[in-house]
């Protein structure tokens, strides 16, 4: 690589300590009696990974992401000015230009629909009134709650100010709970609560039983993805540890930023342990030495509990060069996105962590081969990796007595909008949406719509009450589970304007990468703008069925493969666009 | 660089099948090869002979029997009995769509190459009414080598392959801001005459769009004196220093308007520097160089 080129820019003292802070020793130049630089591409591929946190760094100290500050990041790490500020204007969380405002705390509000629909605008009118800096977000994960706000702190802690609040679990006490039994009885904070409350137990059972029998267990069990794709976790597993490669790494893929889903905060938040524990079992069986928690940046309680849970399984050797005194070293650390849906995609998340910008690549290779680092990867969604802990204990057949033949055990369901008692909620796969509505309370009102699956799912309607929640039953109506979402409308809400925020949402989070979607999501969401209440004319229905064909036929990842399907079922269901409206 | 050519007697064949057609090319090949090789043409935009495919355009997707979505021919590698069909109508709809959605937010006037596919495919733009969005961006101007105009970007990464480790490896610029908000931009967005750029200008050649383009040609366009049929080239050999380059030297009334190498040259790939891409006023005797 030819030598950088930076501009005059200087960091400030501030901004110069703050990234060092995050480095350590971890720097590409080091100034012994001269300035000595690593050679070779290497100092650019080896480092690089730091680019993140540094820019969280930066954007903390300076409230923006300056040309100083960049240079110096730049230079520590030896990444291109140029390609170091494509992957800050990436993000949500950077700002990159010294607008006004950027020097106070920034309160994010979600304007995606759960929140939408219940104060989001007045709780940013009333914001915007008292003077505070207000960035309208999508989702963030607070969706039980409404409406949403994230406190990013300008040289202090980032918050949530609903987290002051007593947290409660609509189904506390439920002694079928298989996910959530320790949810709210377990102390967050203490690894002694845990394994008096059966922690590590199953850690100790793969451990005698040996990988390959846990593997066994795991396809026996017919656990299957949470995070959207529901791709059975025991293959993946096995691909990884077949893979050729010493360096092997475990992903949890914590980035949860879909419409309506707020699962796995409250797993973090509240039973972190079991992460950490899950994905041990998963370096073990795989023989991965590497683990990485990718955050979203929203998340800051699940983060520091997270972080603290790490530390205390590494002080009692749960984790770290002997686990549990196997011999199998694993090495577990968390990072934080900054403020990208697409980072939750499997290829965007790796190209994130390793410091480039988030845009998903191509599948094949596959992550069980070239995953992070190019290195055999097996990522995984937190509630998937939760259900190792149960399938290893009770083993599969007790764990296939929920559920259906075709989606075994239970699911987690994010309920959120016109339900009485919105919050997360366990049921084996199965039971139908009635059933689970009924459950959170009932409905409020008349339901006019039921989003299933998320911004990247699809509508339903009360006539689908009777549909049993199951991988096979959403798949043959048509529709998807996602990622768990339920969220409920009635007739009094205004699903023109939910609808088009979901065009806007897809819109702001595509990367931009492709054209179909980059362009495909544009034109959808002007379609729709332009549609507002009117009855969509047939030659509109039709543009509109040729842009969810290539978006879903050519498209590089998932968001543009599904960024059309909620408005294409709105449009079906006569939700918006219908003549009698 | 992606020109390892392998030795004949080390090759290892694969059979696929395109358009019912058997194929046989070496392992390593592209979806993209076969088809050339069965002389089928396919549109690419974000491709380059000498690139690392992106595969971010999509015009080139085919379908692939077994995949729940098209693939990209450019990228995609060949694997024995693969059944592949370039002519399909899902393959018809997904290229016209991406040129009719190229077509409607970008100025295509001078990509002559994707105007005559959008022609065949049957691309309407016109379709996203007068008020799509579209790049909306004012050309750049900040020296006498070359112009950016944005405006005319399909944001296909070449250039930015091109200045970085496909060839240059100078890193002036990088795909910055995300979704319909993309750009390609130095840091900040600064001016080229600041930046890490040293005015190779590898990413003028592979442009695919005319959005970076030679002053010169910018000019002579300005001033409605463009005529490329009018154009003659000559091949040359850069007398700068003794690597070697092939030059090729677009002249025009006499005088030269661009310089260019061949993409399949073994000495520059296509690739220049600023010499020989840049450095030929002294050809024309007078010194301020029009
Ligand atoms: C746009 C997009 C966003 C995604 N976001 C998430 C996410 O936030 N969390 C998650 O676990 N999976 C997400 N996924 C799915 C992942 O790519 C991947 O399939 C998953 O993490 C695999 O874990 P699993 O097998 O345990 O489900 C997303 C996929 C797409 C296309
Ligand atoms: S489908 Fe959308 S999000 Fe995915 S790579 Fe393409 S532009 Fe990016
Ligand atoms: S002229 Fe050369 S150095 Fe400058 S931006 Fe283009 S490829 Fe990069
Ligand atoms: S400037 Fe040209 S080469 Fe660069 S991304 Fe745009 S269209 Fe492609
Ligand atoms: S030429 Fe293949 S995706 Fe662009």
């Amino acid at each position: 690589m030819a030598d950088l080129h930076f501009t005059d820019a200087t960091a400030t003292s501030g901004e110069v300590e703050a990234v060092n802070l995050v480095l350590g020793d971890n720097v590409a130049v080091t100034t012994e009696t001269e300035r000595l630089v690593r050679g070779g591409t290497s100092r650019r591929k080896g480092l690089r990974h730091l680019l993140l946190p540094a820019l969280h760094a930066l954007q903390k100290e300076s409230g923006w992401i300056s040309p100083g500050g960049l240079n110096h990041v730049s230079e520590m790490l030896q990444v291109p000015p140029a390609e170091a500020y494509g992957v800050a204007s990436f993000y949500e969380m950077f700002r990159v230009d010294e607008a006004p405002g950027h020097d106070d705390d920034v309160a994010h509000v979600c304007v995606d629909p759960s929140c939408r629909i219940d104060g989001a605008d007045e709780l940013i009118a009333s914001l915007e009134a008292e003077g505070k800096h207000v960035h309208r977000s999508p989702c963030l994960g607070q969706c039980e709650r409404p409406p949403a706000v994230f406190i990013q702190g300008r040289r202090k802690a980032d918050s949530v100010p609903a987290d002051e609040e007593p947290f409660t679990l609509p189904q506390a006490g439920d002694p079928s709970l298989s996910l959530l039994k320790r949810i709210g009885v377990v102390d967050p904070m203490s690894l002694d609560s845990y394994r008096e409350h059966g922690g590590y137990d199953a850690l100790t059972k793969a451990l005698d039983m040996g990988a390959d029998a846990v593997l066994d267990e795991l396809v026996a069990s017919g656990l299957s993805g949470r995070g959207g794709a529901a791709f059975p976790t025991g293959f993946k597993w096995r691909s990884v540890r077949d893979a050729e490669g010493n360096d092997k790494h475990i992903v949890a893929n914590c980035d949860e930023s879909e419409p309506g889903t707020f699962k796995d905060r409250h797993l973090m938040e509240h039973d972190p342990f079991a992460l950490v524990e899950s994905m041990t079992i998963a370096a073990v069986t795989t023989g991965a030495t590497n683990g990485w928690i990718y955050i979203r940046g929203e998340y800051p309680l699940a983060t520091g509990r997270l972080e603290n849970a790490i530390a205390q399984a590494r002080d009692a050797g749960l984790l770290g060069d002997d686990v549990a005194g196997s011999g199998h070293a694993f090495h577990l650390e968390v990072r934080r996105g900054a403020g990208a849906y697409i980072c939750g995609e499997e290829t965007a998340l790796f190209a994130s962590l390793e410091g480039f910008r988030g845009e998903p690549r191509n599948k094949p290779p596959y992550p069980t081969t070239n995953g992070l680092f190019d290195q055999p990867t097996a990522i995984n969604n937190p509630e998937t990796l939760l259900n190792v802990l149960p399938i290893l204990l009770g083993g599969a057949d007790a764990y296939r007595a929920l559920g259906t033949e075709g989606s075994p055990g239970t699911r987690l369901f994010c309920l959120s909008g016109r339900v009485a008692n919105p919050g997360l909620y366990e049921h084996g796969f199965g039971a139908t949406l009635g059933e689970i509505i009924d459950a959170a309370g009932g409905a409020q009102g008349d339901i006019a719509a039921v989003l299933l699956g998320g911004a990247a799912g699809s509508f339903v309607t009360a006539d689908s009450l009777d549909l049993p929640l199951t991988l096979e039953a959403t798949r043959e109506a048509g529709t998807t589970l996602g990622s768990g979402v339920v969220v409920v409308f009635n007739s009094d809400d205004n699903m023109v304007d939910v609808c088009e925020r979901i065009t806007e949402f897809f819109k702001n989070e595509s990367c931009g990468q492709c054209v179909p979607c980059r362009v495909g999501a544009v034109r959808q969401h002007e379609m729709i703008v332009t549609l507002g209440t009117k009855p969509m004319a047939q030659e509109q229905r039709d543009l509109h069925e040729d842009m969810v064909q290539v978006m879903a036929d050519a498209s590089i990842c998932g968001l543009g493969h599904t960024a059309a399907s909620a408005i294409k079922s709105a449009l079906a269901l006569g939700i918006i666009g219908a003549d009698s409206q | 660089m992606t020109n390892t050519m392998n030795s004949p007697e080390t090759e290892v064949a694969v059979s696929i099948s395109v358009d019912g057609q058997a194929v046989s090319v070496p392992e390593g090949s592209t979806i993209l090869d076969a088809c050339t090789a069965a002389g089928i043409d396919t549109p690419t935009i974000c491709y380059g002979p000498n690139l690392t495919p992106v595969n971010a355009c999509r015009v080139c997707v085919v379908e692939l029997e077994g995949s729940r979505t098209l693939v990209p021919s450019c990228s995609r590698e060949v694997e024995p009995d693969m059944v592949v069909q370039t002519d399909s109508d899902r393959v018809k709809h997904s290229r016209k769509m991406v040129l009719e959605f190229l077509g409607s937010g970008v100025d295509l006037s001078q990509a002559d190459d994707l105007n005559a596919w959008s022609e065949h495919y049957g691309a309407d733009p016109n379709r996203y009414g007068p008020d799509a969005e579209t790049m909306n961006e004012p050309v750049k101007i900040e020296d006498d080598l070359y112009i950016r105009d944005y405006d005319k970007c399909v944001l296909c990464y070449k250039c930015v392959s091109a200045c970085g480790d496909d060839a240059q490896h100078t890193f002036a610029i990088s795909m910055t801001g995300r979704g319909f908000g993309a750009r390609i931009a130095t840091e900040f967005d600064g001016v080229l005459p600041d930046s890490a750029c040293v005015y190779c200008g590898n990413c003028v050649a592979v442009c695919p769009t005319n959005a970076l383009q030679f002053k010169t040609e910018f000019d002579l366009r300005q001033a409605a004196n463009w005529r490329p049929e009018d154009q003659s080239v000559t091949t040359t050999i850069c007398s700068y220093c003794g690597v070697g380059c092939n030059l090729e030297l677009h002249t025009q009334d006499e005088r030269i308007v661009k310089v260019t190498s061949p993409d399949d040259h073994s000495v520059t790939w296509g690739n220049l520097c600023i010499k020989g891409r840049f450095g030929w006023q002294y050809v024309h005797g007078d010194s301020d160089g029009d």
